[in-house]
């Protein structure tokens, strides 16, 4: 029995531990509020965390997307070696996108600020959020090298003691396209931190603490304690799984062993592809996290994520490997592969634990980006002309879970919300005719794989538009499991029939229109086993025909 | 002069139907337990324990003001009519596919709750309306008529109509009503141009399919509660609570009984902001826990915060994106799983988790004797002191200690090695910072700074709560007025004739259409104005207009009041400095060279009310004359401290007791943690206020 008096104490370090959470979570909600980027507001593609001392994640806000979960945590030892302890000040401010420091492309800023109370460094806050632009080719796989996606900030300070860097600004602005929209974003991710600050600093003035220290350290022994104490149950040995999926212009195999130890768990990708001549390479620390993020599902899905509860999940690839990619690789769009990267690992966790794993989904979200452009040099009667530029999300079914039809039409791993059709067609000149499930693409089995969704694209009245297409499975469908079969293959074509690649900036003219087809997710189980109600509840809601 | 007009507030919840009749300045209450079967019931039988009360008849009611949670139930339950949906074609999905997002990001055999309407249910017409509203797919007249007779052949009860873009142009869906009226003419059919014109597919359709589903219940219920008030000789009318915090005319409700969700809760708010408006405070978070859940609303400048969407019943712990989304205006609250009946567990990181799971009143907290078996936050106030176990609901049951330090022992004292007392302290002080958090979180979204505010606790395990709440928010002031396990029936009392108008309309400031701007405010004001009128023909109207504002690229609006006028070409920019001061508010700093959009506009019309009696704080303090003590624990202080007892009742006006202390009623029970101070006001509400306060003030 504990003495009451430390009892107590350990009451208060939960209640501080969840007045932590609750600070990040804070810290988030203002990013998502000021933020330009849709990625950002809509999506949830951001991230938020508090640090001790010594760079080590204490808690992170649970947003959108499992990309950032442990991609961040690193990031932020990174900032400290760079920028150098003697130099760190109150009131300064971080920034980077470097894809190897931060989170995988250059899309995402990462800024991380150090916190003080009473004069007292007491630690880190840092988030991650994707802006609408950097510049370059734009959002799109088509880099041969990283010098070709955009401008690219090395680590470095936003502002010193309060004080903006304006040359920074003033270089950004003439780099990227929207630079209003993307300097709003900058300013949002350095207000988010100075929340961060604001209230950690309110919380150790009502606790009565000088520093977060003590708390990190009670912190990270529950966590690491439950994360081992489940692995420890767990059959040790090497699980292995692979996985094809499309690529840009050939098939990647990605390859995975995962080994059991009493405490760790180490996914090792030898033997996967390796890299590509353009956008979809993955750096480490993109995949790290989605490894992670797969195997903490599956296993310690209650866990929050810190250091020390991410610490047994370690992560190791070759470096001629396109999961990891060396610079100067492109890599814009690496969270395609970066989707399939659960999946990959899940495959092997199921030899781990059987029947608790779901079958194989559509994996990468379908997100298109669409230029559009007038057609006439003129105005028409009534009708403005107008340059958009528009990014949607659109996911395919998720697997068959092994007592549960998979999700018809819901990313994953992804977390990302998709956009209401009539606020896209306010951004800009195109019309979407259709945006529903798609028949027939979930795999039979006892439980069914979700259905993908099909969409149809046009361009308004004297418009045209370009298109960036980052879409996958269309080769390579996602496999079922226990006997149940494949989800449907995807596809995207014009209504003339043209057959469009499936990466890649292509063209779409005035009067054609585009259809997508989205992957649907794999069986679970045989088709044969499926319940009888479940079968009329598909025919009749024609989810099957 | 007293208040010669007999009004009866009703209040149908989940467990209980409260009833409330106010008749000269005062007041008479009851609560009978809801009958499921036949809630009409419960109202008649209500009503005829507090005119007894009264020593009046059914005949001398003047008017009965009626809220309800069937609506909310029937969504819940999914216990609604047989709808068809008719939509765009190529959109037959949308109130399924939601947003295409887990709201649990870890758990692998995550459930979306299913669309109210199935997909067989869902019919599809071509057709066609832009984002500018004009028609680029002219309605099939072919696809109308196969659609609407295989409707009426597979006997529907009730139809919902949205199609795209129709908050713009509402052309469509009223010509297919009109069809659907030649062939039926008594079908019920509700089109989303009229009941929610905002932007936004799934939200609106969602919105439209709700109010199809309950349609009929609620019109059935409605009639029959109406037959049965004539027959038993109340021949007053009836007015209906909605979700916005006004009245209505029971013929609006049955129209639009989406609007009646939420009807209850948004009482309580009410009742709290009549509070705030006696004392004239212009900040006030009102805290309303019961049995499963507690509420956290925003009250400034004596009205509750409104939002035009909310979401109702969520199926994953509260959790935001479970539930189904209702574009309606609502007094918008913040709802989480924390109540007297919430059960604490402990997780596999040896911590204390408390709820959304609740043991209900059935088997009800291990405490009750009736079964339960897991330690509820009742069981731990029981445990600290801060229940009296013969004083529970008036002594009409005595609670078991013992049981609920078994529970306790069982399932979190051992399993964490502590004492129970301990294990106590730590199921509350978890609930309380989930609730403070909860409440912060709230505060952050709306650019409110908490420490600036009163706090005004009602609802059975509120004032419990409520002083350890107000020491983690930095609250200084803490009201619990009388009445409060009737707050709802009560806030009924307060309303005001009103009803808030809403829709969509873009306008860019740096391209402003003072044409389209006043076009709107006119629709508006008539369509709202026409619901006030109905239900108060003599109606002193006030109008507030709010537009939804947001830089151009951002996706989230704030409210910006504006006023009503003619509006000018010109005064565009004065909209964007109102914009622009609202966005420093909320967020620090504008960004001053961006361009400005208008996305939504609002407006409410309300009657007036009459001026409620200010009264100021009583200062004139005596200490109050009570002998009684027993053992509280202080969470503050972490241990357990001597705390003086005190019946309400005994407790006079103008004296004061001082923390640690308890105030005992049959209702409830406040504690006044040590670092505060309780004086009883004039009228019956307790003012609980901190020593430090209190100290400057005698300086």
């Amino acid at each position: 029995m504990k003495s009451t008096r430390n009892a107590i104490a350990e009451m208060r370090l939960q209640i501080m531990w969840n007045r932590l959470i609750s600070v990040v979570e804070e810290q988030a909600l203002t990013l998502v509020r000021t933020a330009f980027s849709t990625s950002v507001r809509e999506a949830g593609d951001l991230s938020a965390g508090v640090f001790n001392i010594a760079g080590e994640m204490v808690a992170q806000a649970v947003t959108g997307t499992p990309g950032h979960v442990n991609a961040m945590g690193e990031a932020v030892g990174h900032f400290i070696k760079e920028i150098g302890e003697q130099n760190i000040f109150e009131h300064d401010v971080y920034i980077t996108n470097d894809p190897w420091k931060g989170t995988g492309h250059l899309h995402d800023f990462t800024f991380v600020s150090p916190a003080f109370h009473q004069g007292h460094h007491v630690g880190f806050f840092a988030c991650t959020a994707h802006v609408v632009d950097v510049g370059g080719r734009g959002f799109g796989p088509d880099a041969n090298e990283v010098y070709e996606e955009g401008i690219f900030i090395p680590i470095m300070k936003f502002a010193e003691r309060g004080v903006v860097n304006k040359d920074l600004i003033n270089i950004v602005k003439n780099n990227v396209r929207e630079s209003d929209q993307v300097i709003g974003d900058l300013y949002s991710l350095a207000a988010c931190n100075e929340i961060g600050e604001r209230r950690l600093s309110e919380m150790l003035t009502e606790f009565g603490m000088t520093d977060i220290e003590n708390l990190a350290q009670f912190i990270f022994e529950h966590s690491y304690d439950a994360t081992i104490k489940r692995l420890r149950e767990l059959p040790k040995g090497e699980y292995t799984n692979a996985m094809r999926v499309d690529g840009y212009d050939k098939p990647v195999d990605l390859v995975v062993k995962l080994s059991v130890e009493d405490d760790s768990i180490t996914a090792d990708f030898t033997g996967t592809s390796g890299p590509s001549p353009l956008g979809i390479n993955v750096p480490l620390i993109y995949t790290t996290a989605y490894a992670a993020y797969g195997i903490k599902c599956a296993l310690v899905p209650e866990v929050p994520n810190n250091a020390a509860s991410l610490r047994p999940f370690k992560v190791t690839a070759p470096t001629d490997c396109i999961l990891n990619a060396q610079r100067p690789a492109a890599v814009a769009v690496r969270h395609v592969l970066g989707h399939f990267v659960p999946d990959t690992v899940l495959g092997a966790v199921h030899k781990i634990v059987p029947d608790a794993i779901p079958a194989e989904g559509a994996g990468a979200l379908w997100n298109i980006h669409l230029s559009a452009r007038p057609t006439a040099q003129r105005e028409p009667d009534g009708h403005a002309l107008v340059r958009a530029e528009m990014l949607m999300f659109n996911s395919g079914g998720s697997g068959a879970r092994p007592h549960l039809d998979g999700l018809n039409a819901t990313a994953f791993p992804s977390g990302v919300h998709s956009m209401s059709v009539e606020a896209t067609e306010h951004v800009g000149p195109v019309i979407i005719w259709r945006k529903e499930l798609r028949d027939n693409s979930g795999g039979n089995g006892k439980f069914r794989g979700g259905l993908g969704q099909v969409v149809e694209f046009a361009a308004a009245p004297d418009h045209e538009f370009y298109f960036n297409a980052m879409f996958d499975r269309v080769e390579n469908p996602a496999r079922g499991r226990n006997g149940g079969e494949a989800g449907a293959a995807g596809k995207a074509y014009l209504n003339d029939g043209t057959v469009m690649k499936t990466k890649g900036r292509q063209f779409v003219p005035n009067g054609a229109r585009l259809t997508i087809e989205l992957p649907g997710g794999g069986g679970f189980g045989s088709p044969d086993d499926r319940d009888i109600t479940m079968l009329q509840s598909d025919t009749l809601n024609q989810y099957t025909s | 002069m007293k208040n010669e007009l007999a009004r009866v507030g009703v209040d149908i919840g989940g467990t209980f139907t409260d009833v409330a009749l106010e008749w000269k300045d005062e007041l008479f209450s009851t609560k009978v337990l809801t009958n499921y079967t036949a809630p009409e019931q419960a109202i008649i039988d209500g009503i005829e324990q507090v005119i007894k009360k009264a020593g009046i008849g059914l005949k001398d009611i003047d008017s009965i003001i009626h809220g309800t949670t069937l609506a909310t139930n029937s969504l819940i339950e999914r216990r609604g009519a047989k709808t068809a949906f008719i939509t765009t074609k190529g959109f037959r999905d949308v109130i399924e596919m939601r947003t295409e997002n887990r709201f649990e990001l870890y758990d692998l055999n995550i459930v979306i709750p299913p669309a109210l309407i199935p997909r067989h249910s869902r019919f599809v017409i071509e057709e066609r309306v832009n984002a500018a509203g004009e028609v680029i797919q002219p309605l099939n007249a072919t696809d109308v008529e196969r659609v609407v007779d295989t409707i009426l052949a597979e006997g529907y009860e009730s139809i919902a109509i949205g199609f795209m873009h129709s908050y713009l142009n509402g052309e469509h869906e009223i010509a297919v009503r009109n069809y659907i009226h030649s062939k039926a003419p008594n079908i019920s059919v509700s089109v989303s141009s009229e009941v929610s014109p905002q932007i936004r597919e799934f939200q609106r359709f969602n919105t439209v399919c709700a109010n199809a589903y309950v349609k009929p219940l609620m019109s059935s219920y409605l009639n029959r509660l109406m037959g049965r008030l004539k027959a038993e000789g109340a021949h007053c009318p009836v007015f209906m609570i909605h979700s916005g915090g006004g009245i209505i005319t029971v013929e609006s409700a049955a129209e639009f009984p989406v609007r009646l969700l939420e009807s209850g809760p948004a009482g309580g708010a009410i009742f709290a902001a009549y509070i705030a408006e006696r004392y004239g405070l212009n900040r006030v978070l009102s805290y309303d826990m019961g049995g499963t859940t507690a509420k956290i609303c925003l009250i400034d400048d004596r009205s509750p915060k409104t939002a035009k969407t909310f979401e109702v019943a969520r199926t994953y712990r509260f959790k935001k994106g479970s539930g189904m989304p209702i574009s309606i205006p609502v007094i918008e609250m913040i709802e989480i799983g924390a109540g007297g009946g919430s059960i604490a567990a402990i997780d596999s990181m040896s911590q204390i988790r408390v709820g959304p799971h609740s043991a209900g009143s059935e088997p009800g907290p291990a405490c009750y004797g009736r079964g339960g078996e897991n330690p509820t936050i009742t069981d731990a106030d029981l445990v600290l002191g801060r229940l009296d176990p013969h004083g529970f609901a008036g002594g009409s049951f005595i609670l078991s200690e013992q049981a609920s330090q078994n529970a306790i022992q069982q399932h979190v004292a051992g399993k964490l090695q502590v004492e129970i007392d301990t294990a106590a302290f730590g199921i509350c002080e978890v609930v309380d910072e989930s609730m403070s958090n909860a409440a912060r979180m709230h505060a952050v979204e709306n650019g409110k700074e908490l420490s600036e505010y009163t706090m005004i606790a009602f609802g059975g395990a509120a004032p419990l709560h409520a002083s350890r709440l107000c020491e983690k928010l930095g609250i200084n002031e803490l009201i619990i007025p009388p009445g409060a396990g009737v707050g709802s029936a009560i806030g009924f009392l307060r309303a005001p004739v009103a009803f808030e108008s809403v829709k969509s309309a873009y306008i860019k400031i740096s391209a402003f259409d003072h044409g389209k701007v006043n076009a709107v405010i006119e629709e508006l004001v008539k369509e709202a104005g026409k619901h006030v009128y109905e239900a108060d023909p003599q109606a002193e109207i006030t109008m507030a207009l709010t537009a939804y504002i947001r830089y151009v690229g951002q996706g989230w609006e704030i409210p910006v009041e504006l006023p009503i006028k003619e509006y000018a070409l010109a005064d565009g920019t004065e909209i964007k400095n109102k914009f622009e001061l609202a966005y420093k508010q909320f967020f620090g700093r504008a960004i001053d060279y961006l361009d400005v959009e208008i996305i939504s506009w609002s407006l409410r019309a309300s009657s007036e009310l009459p001026p409620a009696t200010r009264s100021a704080f009583s200062t004139d303090i005596t200490l109050a004359q009570t002998t009684a003590s027993r053992r509280l624990f202080d969470a503050n202080l972490g241990e357990f401290v001597q705390a003086t007892v005190i019946e309400r009742t005994a407790f006079a006006a103008g004296s004061r007791v001082s923390g640690p202390a308890i105030i005992v009623e049959d209702e409830t029970t406040t504690i006044v943690a040590s670092s505060y101070d309780a004086i009883m006001q004039n009228d019956g509400c307790i003012l609980v206020r901190a020593k430090k306060v209190s100290a400057e003030n005698t300086k």
